[in-house]
């Protein structure tokens, strides 16, 4: 019975399954401070590609939790499709494969039946352009509570007060509640942008550049409210800015061609990276 | 002045009178229009038009009250709209947002070709085949009535509501789409609180313009609606819209009579109404590519 339900796998699944069989490389564990971190998502043997074109080789690692990991590299290294695997944002895009195990939580999240709402309500994402919604600031925080069944008024009063709060922008905004979203500046709207995702409670929270399209005081406010964030959820955030990586976060992975050539500490990877790839980054010999 | 500075103003004015022959032409339809309608006005008085009944030849009293027309007009338009839209705009978001690529491409040239049948094929095929039906299915004496003239308008009306509102819903930015399934939305949820209010406006002047299209439409509804002008808004009895009024009557009307005037002021309301429409659409698509979008 067994044999005859992996017979109707599909092919994907299969190589995946073979791949399981391997012998495991004993899984890198994250030490900070010789501390064990706990680990929420582990990446094991990641390749994707988009059609018949391969972007990402191979990339295993863990991220730790409550902890700002950037990832830098050169553009089109893949860092941006890196993390648009880890809630299943690529699943949008047409003719893409994933192969590998990404597991969040203790679940695979590429395995067949994973209930996608669930895991984009728990791995929050913030995209390079701000992109609110076309409606009032209220409404914007609002969308992701009212999507997943919050109806009582009193209660989203609450949630938009609180994630506006957290994102640092209620001071600016608490009279401006039914304006449009548009017509607020641009890094405000990246601070909002963070709030309706803060909205729906994620643990983790994804950021693809989130400064690159921002002024330096903008850029500034949003580096500050990572800095406030990390006490309470997990982030990941891609940056082509090193110094950026540097100043936020706690581990640092570098991507290079569709690979992670490395991963550790930030202080590590910016003082005494262990590969001479990651040194000629970092001291801007390329990328 | 120079040959070439000549060319260029001579090509100048070209262009001018090209461009201007359409304000021309306008405001010649206007004048004339007004021209042939002052007969009515200055035999009958105005007051004349607002009779509840439409009956230009009688050797009693001739009666020339519009408002029979204007409500078979307003009934099939109206009705026609209401039963285009779901079609429409659902139509529009499924070949937008839904469809597959290969879909797409089947569909589009389908709802083009819909929009290019000729109303008098489509007047025909409303006699033979439609109006049977609707007769049969509403137990009526005649299929010939306000819904069967309203069910064809629809469906003159819903490749200009379909083509309109795609277009609104394509330049939904991705970003708005993204954001909403990032959240956690679902696709149907995403079109549904996003795609959709984000286009609305432009689906608006869609509406707006398919309506247009409605009202002024001729032969389908002077073939298929049964053409009596009974002042009624049941569907189900035969009414006489105002350009079918005009395209029956004015072949037949002694010309300069105080009928043949009368006409002139169907057609002038006829105008007067389609205008508003297009404007209260242009509006609307204004206020949509005026809004910010990033």
């Amino acid at each position: 019975m067994v044999t005859s339900s992996l017979q109707s796998r599909p092919a994907k699944v299969k190589k995946r399954m073979a791949q399981d069989r391997q012998p495991e490389e004993p899984p890198k564990t994250v030490v900070k401070d010789g501390k064990m971190e706990n680990e929420i998502i582990q990446v094991k043997h990641l390749n994707f590609y988009y059609g018949p074109s391969q972007a990402l080789f191979d990339v295993s690692m863990s991220i730790p939790e409550k902890r700002v990991t950037a990832l830098i590299g050169p553009s089109g290294c893949g860092k941006s499709t890196f993390i648009r695997v880890l809630n299943r944002m690529n699943d949008i895009i047409d003719n893409t494969r994933v192969e590998g195990k990404i597991i969040i939580n203790g679940k695979d999240i590429y395995q067949p039946g994973t209930d996608v709402v669930t895991l984009r309500k728990n791995v929050g994402m913030v995209f390079q352009k701000s992109n609110p919604f076309p409606k009032s600031v209220y409404d914007n925080v609002a969308y992701g509570p009212r999507l997943h069944g919050l109806k009582d008024r009193r209660k989203l009063d609450e949630v938009v007060h609180r994630s506006l709060e957290r994102s640092a922008l209620w001071s600016e905004v608490k009279d401006r509640l039914s304006d449009s979203a548009m017509d607020l500046s641009g890094g405000q709207q990246q601070r909002l942008c963070v709030a309706r995702a803060l909205a729906v409670n994620p643990n983790i929270l994804l950021m693809d550049e989130p400064a690159s399209a921002l002024d330096p005081r903008s850029t500034t406010k949003i580096e500050d409210l990572i800095g406030e964030l990390r006490a309470e959820y997990t982030i990941v955030i891609v940056t082509h800015n090193m110094q950026q990586a540097a100043r936020v976060s706690d581990y640092t992975g570098f991507f290079y061609e569709g690979r992670l050539i490395e991963f550790n500490e930030t202080r590590k990877i910016f003082t005494n990276p262990d590969h001479k790839q990651t040194e000629d980054y970092i001291t801007g010999r390329f990328g | 002045m120079t040959k070439k500075q000549l060319s260029d103003l001579v090509v100048k004015y070209l262009f001018q009178i090209a461009a201007s022959m359409t304000v021309l032409i306008v405001a010649l339809i206007f004048l004339f229009l007004f021209k042939e309608s002052i007969p009515f006005v200055r035999d009958l008085g105005l007051g004349a038009l607002f009779d509840v009944r439409w009956e230009p030849v009688s050797y009693v009293k001739e009666r020339f009250g519009i408002y029979p027309l204007f409500l078979g007009s307003l009934s099939v338009t109206f009705l026609a709209t209401i039963i285009a839209i779901p079609f429409g705009v659902i139509g529009a978001v499924y070949i937008s947002e839904i469809a597959t690529p290969l879909e797409r491409e089947i569909f589009k040239p389908f709802v083009e070709l819909l929009a290019g049948i000729p109303s008098v094929v489509l007047g025909f095929f409303g006699m033979v085949v439609l109006a049977p039906i609707v007769k049969a299915v509403f137990h009526l004496s005649s299929g010939l009535n306000a819904l069967t003239g309203a069910l064809l308008l629809a469906l003159m009306a819903i490749p200009t509501i379909i083509s309109i509102s795609e277009d609104a819903l394509k330049s939904v930015p991705m970003s708005y789409k993204q954001a909403s399934l990032a959240l956690g939305a679902n696709k149907l949820e995403t079109i549904w609180r996003v795609t959709v209010p984000a286009a609305l406006s432009g689906i608006i002047a869609a509406i707006m313009l398919g309506m247009g299209r409605v009202i002024g439409e001729t032969m389908t509804v002077l073939m298929v609606t049964g053409n009596a002008p009974i002042p009624t808004l049941n569907p189900f009895e035969s009414v006489r819209t105002m350009t079918a009024t005009i395209a029956a009557e004015m072949g037949e009307v002694a010309f300069g009579s105080v009928h043949y005037s009368s006409l002139f002021w169907v057609g002038i309301i006829l105008l007067i109404a389609t205008f508003i429409l297009n404007m209260i659409a242009q509006r609307v698509l204004k206020n949509y590519k005026r809004r910010p979008h990033g």
